[in-house]
């Protein structure tokens, strides 16, 4: 019997999940997603959480983690205006959706809408990098937050915009339960995505552009043209987030959408890890589920004490960002090299040397 | 040392027009005030192992910066298989066949060893953003076909089966010079441009490189464009060397003529000593 792993084809070797056991497993997680609603109710009262709502919460964030994972974690290049291109992209379903258009055509028209604008303002990076690049599209964020807010006649303002449900082909999404396939289908499709563009020419002259940008040039990328992709890319799928949770909560406004979200978004993938598919689904799942997990003890407590709510509730926040910097502190990397270290050790348990 | 077989003693006769690959033309190259270089000219013929050679600061790697566009000559041109390349974009003349090593290791060091070989091979690959994240049918097709390329031509040739998935942040020095040369070779040259390729190596090393350069040089029939500093290397592999001081070209012929040449022993010994040397002293 071998020890290890032998391909005999590159085919083989360049699958994503090479062996038959972790296609089996694929498969069984796949049958798990599928068939959790059904169990949702029951888990949802044993924890006192809404599972299905957090699930499709995670699972809407899942597709713009992976858009900000793509300019970030790939091209290295930092933004800080993810949130308000998110919010393009809501802005754009709920004023189509109530000009009628379908779903099918709206959620396309939010990512376009927001891969546009993510290229303007992506366009300083030709130029900028780092922490330069990180205020420019810092600027970009309020620029738009501002006009979401005071362009009353087109987004409603403060008081918001309300948005019908998506429908497809006569099937109405509107419900937790039945809007969770359609967020299941998207974050699939957008993990697949970035896993193959990952794998092929595109996905390696991003990595190109991120690690040596001068040696990138000589072997023939073209700088401009792939810093500015990385942007439409990336907004594009942070746009149709943006839709799907328009069509998700049916009323937006634009406190949602601020300099928190983005921020919010670059914490997912930097627990996660950046430059890695997975990384930002666990660091989505992460950032989405701690807070309801220490709303748990936060609510017992309160039970207990009532007069002091304000604190614990406060407690929680403080937890919150305890945790993230443990995290950045003993495993910079992000959960997904925690994930391989743990495979790699039981791999060879329980004879690591 | 491998010996030059008989095919690499060749060509010394006077340069034909077809014969010859790259041509540099009276090239200025100022900094402010400092003059880089200061009109160099000389012609790569096809197929030679081209060295050029010169104390520090002589402008060596300036010129290479030109040939790939990194610096913009403030005067002269570089034509290369008849075409004036000067005005052609950076990221262009991979595309027309010039590939080069870096002096300071330039590989993406979060990649393994085998993306960065694939990545040399950018400008001969057609999937694009939509094709290649869908990864069916022709993206798929292309990967495999420059996989198996990659695998059976380069690094079989360069010997580094064992390292294709490692890292290349984490390899020593040594291997990642290889791996650099193994990226260049990916873009499928026909001119290599290798700015010292034997820098900080030990003796084997260097000469597996030797090797190396001489194998790609008449199998591949690849031109090469050396910069080295180990005058053992450049006398015995080379076909023709130029040799650069301070900006300007003080000699040009075969190894054997060029370390007889008085300016040679001059720029690199100094006067003094070179006329004790002339004397036998």
């Amino acid at each position: 019997m071998p020890c290890g792993l032998f391909f005999e084809k590159y085919a083989k070797d360049e699958a994503i999940f090479p062996t038959l056991w972790l296609k089996l497993w694929m498969v069984a997680l796949g049958v798990a997603l599928l068939i959790f609603p059904w169990f949702a109710q029951i888990l949802s009262d044993l924890m006192g959480i809404n599972l299905l709502n957090l699930f499709n919460l995670i699972l809407i964030y899942i597709v713009g983690a992976h858009g900000l994972n793509l300019l970030t974690g790939y091209t290295g290049q930092i933004s800080l205006g993810h949130g308000a291109f998110m919010g393009v992209g809501a802005y754009t379903v709920g004023i189509l959706a109530n000009l009628g258009w379908p779903f099918w055509l709206a959620l396309p028209a939010a990512g376009l809408m927001a891969a546009a604008v993510g290229m303007i303002f992506g366009i300083p990076s030709l130029r900028l990098r780092g922490l330069y690049l990180a205020i420019a599209t810092m600027a970009a964020q309020f620029i738009l937050d501002y006009a979401m807010r005071n362009w009353t006649a087109l987004t409603g303002g403060s008081s918001g915009l309300t948005v019908p449900q998506a429908e497809l082909a006569g099937f109405s999404f509107d419900s937790d339960f039945r809007f969770y396939f359609l967020a299941l289908a998207f974050a699939a499709g957008a993990t697949m995505y970035l896993k193959n563009l990952s794998r092929t020419r595109t996905g390696r002259a991003f990595v190109a552009v991120r690690d040596r940008y001068l040696s990138a040039e000589v072997i023939g990328v073209n700088l401009f043209k792939y810093r500015i992709m990385s942007f439409g890319i990336s907004s594009f799928m942070v746009g149709i987030a943006g839709g799907l949770w328009a069509y998700y909560i049916t009323i937006i406004s634009d406190e949602h959408f601020t300099m928190w979200l983005s921020v919010q978004y670059l914490a997912m993938i930097i627990v996660g890890g950046m430059g890695s598919v997975l990384g930002s689904i666990f660091g989505v799942v992460f950032m989405v589920t701690l807070p309801e997990i220490l709303l748990i003890p936060a609510e017992a407590m309160t039970n207990v004490f009532p007069h002091i709510f304000g604190i614990f509730a406060s407690l929680r926040e403080l937890l919150f960002g305890l945790i993230v910097i443990a995290f950045l502190i003993f495993e910079p990397d992000g959960l997904a090299a925690r994930w391989h270290t743990v495979r790699a050790y039981w791999k060879l348990w329980p004879f690591s040397y | 040392m491998p010996a030059k077989g008989p095919a690499g003693i060749k060509k010394n006769s006077q340069a034909t027009q077809e014969q010859v690959q790259l041509m540099v033309e009276d090239i200025h190259l100022r900094f402010g005030g400092l003059n880089a270089l200061s009109g160099v000219n000389f012609v790569v013929k096809k197929g030679d192992i081209q060295a050029i050679i010169g104390p520090n600061g002589a402008g060596k790697t300036c010129i290479l910066n030109c040939i790939c566009r990194f610096y913009h000559p403030h005067q002269g041109r570089i034509v290369f298989e008849g075409k004036d390349i000067s005005k052609v974009p950076t990221h262009r003349v991979a595309a027309l066949g010039i590939a080069r090593s870096f002096q300071n290791i330039e590989l993406f060091r979060g990649m393994t060893v085998l993306g960065n070989i694939k990545l040399g091979h950018h400008t001969h690959m057609h999937s694009g953003f939509i094709s290649g994240g869908i990864y069916l049918g022709k993206a798929k097709r292309e990967e495999m076909r420059v996989r198996k390329e990659i695998e059976e031509r380069i690094i079989d040739l360069l010997e580094i089966e064992a390292i294709r998935k490692q890292i290349v942040g984490t390899l020593p020095y040594g291997l990642q010079k290889r791996v650099e040369l193994a990226r260049a070779l990916a873009m499928q040259p026909k001119i290599l441009l290798l700015d010292e390729p034997m820098a900080g190596m030990n003796l084997e090393e260097t000469e597996d490189m030797a090797r190396f350069i001489l194998d790609i040089n008449e199998e591949w029939g690849v031109t090469v464009v050396l910069i080295e500093h180990d005058m053992g290397v450049v006398m015995d592999i080379s076909d023709n060397v130029v040799v650069l001081d301070f900006g300007t070209k003080i000699a040009q012929g075969t190894p054997r003529e060029v370390s007889k040449n008085p300016h040679v022993i001059e720029a690199y010994l100094g006067a003094e000593d070179a006329a004790r040397s002339k004397l036998g002293l």
